[in-house]
């Protein structure tokens, strides 16, 4: 099932305090393990994947960028950083 | 005058928004989301809550909803629209009114007694302050840092369109912003709760007495003056 991938972030300007957090108890864990030591920074956005049935042609997936402008995310607080098509909705990495 | 309050999935303070219209002597008129009809209010309150468990982004789903086609096109006609809390993140996410609002800063939920200076009270809803009055009403967001671009800025500052500004900013909101206007005054967002401070005895503290503010009153109260002077 061909599957439509938008990816959104907080824009970069500003301050992202869930991202902050997270870098937070990072950082605490960097104490402990070298390897994440040098961790500068986390962003936390958000990814969206929509199935559809059939194919997705240019006009699916121009309507899928409006909808990804319009719905998905709000262009004063958000970019929208990735679209593009997978075959499948994802699974975890092996 | 009749004011109509909608009830979205997950509204929590339409009921405290009702109880203010009544006590500031309109009538009050539940709403529902689901409906395109708004019975012939002739003003809106947006109420405050968690509407749709915040999903997506506060209040975007909720502004997606039927009876929004409705609102928008009334406020659009003029017609007074208070947006308090979520009822605020709906209307930046509707464009009735310009910004947005992210996650507080330090990542808290925030609930505390708020003062306020009211710095446009000449909007529909703020007509009954004294020019730049200090109020306190209740607080209580986790998503109410104000943003909005350098140039929106700027144009909100020039265009006295910031209704209210924190004394004391909880929440790293630009320019300590609490609530915005529209450029027309009938469209007015606002984080803190007015509908939770209109009775003495239920109200923040002040220094005559516990629990007797009754700042958020005069929102109501102005929306109804308003209306008998148009009328």
């Amino acid at each position: 099932m061909p599957t439509i991938v938008v990816e959104v972030m907080p824009k970069a300007e500003l301050l992202d305090p869930q991202g902050k957090a997270v870098a937070g108890a990072l950082g605490r864990l960097g104490q402990t393990q070298s390897a994440l030591a040098n961790v500068t920074g986390v962003r936390v956005g958000k990814r969206f994947e929509i199935s559809l049935d059939g194919e997705t042609d240019a006009a699916t997936l121009a309507a899928v960028r409006e909808l990804a402008d319009s719905v998905l995310s709000n262009s004063v607080i958000e970019d929208v950083v990735g679209i593009h098509v997978q075959d499948a909705p994802s699974t975890a990495v092996a | 005058m009749r004011i109509g309050v909608v009830t979205f999935p997950g509204s929590l303070d339409d009921r405290d928004a009702a109880r203010a219209i009544r006590l500031a002597g309109a009538d009050a008129v539940a709403l529902w989301h689901g409906d395109h009809d708004l019975h012939g209010v002739d003003a809106l309150v947006l109420p405050g809550g968690f509407s749709y468990g915040d999903y997506l982004r506060a209040g975007a789903i909720a502004s997606l909803s039927p009876i929004m086609t409705e609102v928008i096109d009334a406020a659009n006609k003029g017609m007074p629209v208070l947006g308090i809390c979520n009822g605020f993140q709906m209307l930046t996410e509707a464009h009735l009114l310009d910004g947005g609002l992210i996650r507080n800063d330090k990542g808290r939920f925030i609930c505390r007694d708020q003062g306020l200076r009211i710095e446009n009270n000449a909007s529909d809803w703020t007509n009954g302050f004294e020019a730049n009055a200090e109020i306190v009403i209740p607080l209580k967001n986790g998503e109410g840092s104000f943003m909005a671009s350098a140039e929106t800025l700027k144009a909100l500052e020039g265009e006295g369109r910031i209704v209210a500004r924190y004394l004391d900013n909880p929440n790293g909101s630009l320019n300590d912003i609490a609530g915005v206007t529209n450029a027309r005054g009938n469209v007015v967002g606002l984080m803190p709760h007015p509908e939770h401070a209109v009775e003495a005895g239920f109200g923040p503290d002040t220094d005559a007495a516990m629990a007797s503010g009754v700042d958020g009153l005069v929102f109501f109260t102005s929306v109804i003056a308003r209306a008998l002077v148009g009328a």
